[in-house]
């Protein structure tokens, strides 16, 4: 397996997606593969970051129309 | 504490019970993804708002006939793209015939790393750098979020509703094929470009 290869099998990779066969020379390049190595690891950062990305507050009156519209539910369904 | 509580069926039953505590809860954890998977549609801030409330209020007058056999978060982010996609269709038809002749196949497959950084025989010419000793603030920080953010605004819609869903939301792959009718290989290629190219966002970045 070369290094251009093993990039675009990450994901594969990372998602549980590859044969036995392939996650074990996949696995054995990483090991001795520093840059392969490396770029796994980017790519593991990556999705660190995006599940940091911060969340957006509902706003105040959205938030109040929606717990109004919940309560009348819960009125009209008693 | 919002943001680390999963939906659970608990939930889901103190939710029909009509309890409101649960329901402020929810629509507090679950905007800010809600509203960035509505974006991966749609451009405006305001109709996506618009969309994520209209979301929640199907889901009420719904609530007493779901069964829960998705998890609750399934469900509602499946409604959110339900009326996202009829709003999309609703303004596409503003779309002149090149904007539809650009849109690009998004199961492609092409190389994902530039093939200038490979030699010939396919190996790394020089090592991707190292981010383990980048320090937090800077990984995390506002400018890397930024950065984030941009490049998956900046993704074809089909790799933007995929990554938003998997790496934003949190979804499983399973419901995420569900939802988007799409096979798990084609979530898979998706998913591959898409990472790639917030990757490469923050490369250019931290180096």
């Amino acid at each position: 397996m070369k290094c251009r290869e093993v990039v675009e099998l990450m994901t594969d990779y990372l998602e549980g997606a590859l044969t036995a066969p392939d996650r074990e020379r996949f696995e054995q390049h990483i090991v001795g593969c520093d840059g392969c190595r490396a770029y796994l690891q980017q790519l593991r950062l990556t999705l660190r970051a995006m599940r940091s990305v911060e969340g957006v507050p509902i706003p105040d009156r959205v938030q109040t129309e929606l717990v109004r519209a919940f309560r009348n539910w819960r009125s009209a369904s008693r | 504490m919002p943001g680390v509580v999963e939906s659970s069926g608990s939930e889901l039953e103190s939710l029909k019970r009509g309890d409101e505590a649960t329901f402020v809860s929810l629509i507090q954890r679950y905007h800010g993804p809600m509203l960035r998977l509505a974006m991966a549609y749609i451009r405006d801030h305001h109709i996506a708002e618009d969309v994520v409330q209209e979301a929640w209020l199907t889901a009420i007058r719904s609530l007493d006939r779901f069964e829960g056999r998705s998890s609750l978060k399934t469900w509602i982010f499946g409604i959110v793209i339900n009326l996202a996609r009829a709003r999309r269709r609703k303004e596409s038809r503003l779309l002149t015939f090149t904007a539809l002749l650009r849109r690009e196949d998004p199961d492609r497959r092409e190389p994902t790393v530039d093939p200038s950084r490979f030699t010939a025989a396919g190996d790394w010419r020089a090592v991707p750098h190292q981010w383990e000793n980048i320090p937090e603030e800077t990984l995390l920080g506002r400018e890397a979020m930024q950065r984030v953010q941009a490049a998956i605004e900046k993704l074809p819609p089909k790799h933007r509703e995929v990554i938003v869903l998997r790496d934003v939301a949190e979804l499983d792959a399973g419901p995420v094929s569900e939802l988007l009718g799409i096979s798990a290989e084609n979530q898979r290629v998706r998913l591959h470009r898409a990472r790639a190219a917030v990757r490469k966002a923050l490369e250019d970045y931290l180096g």
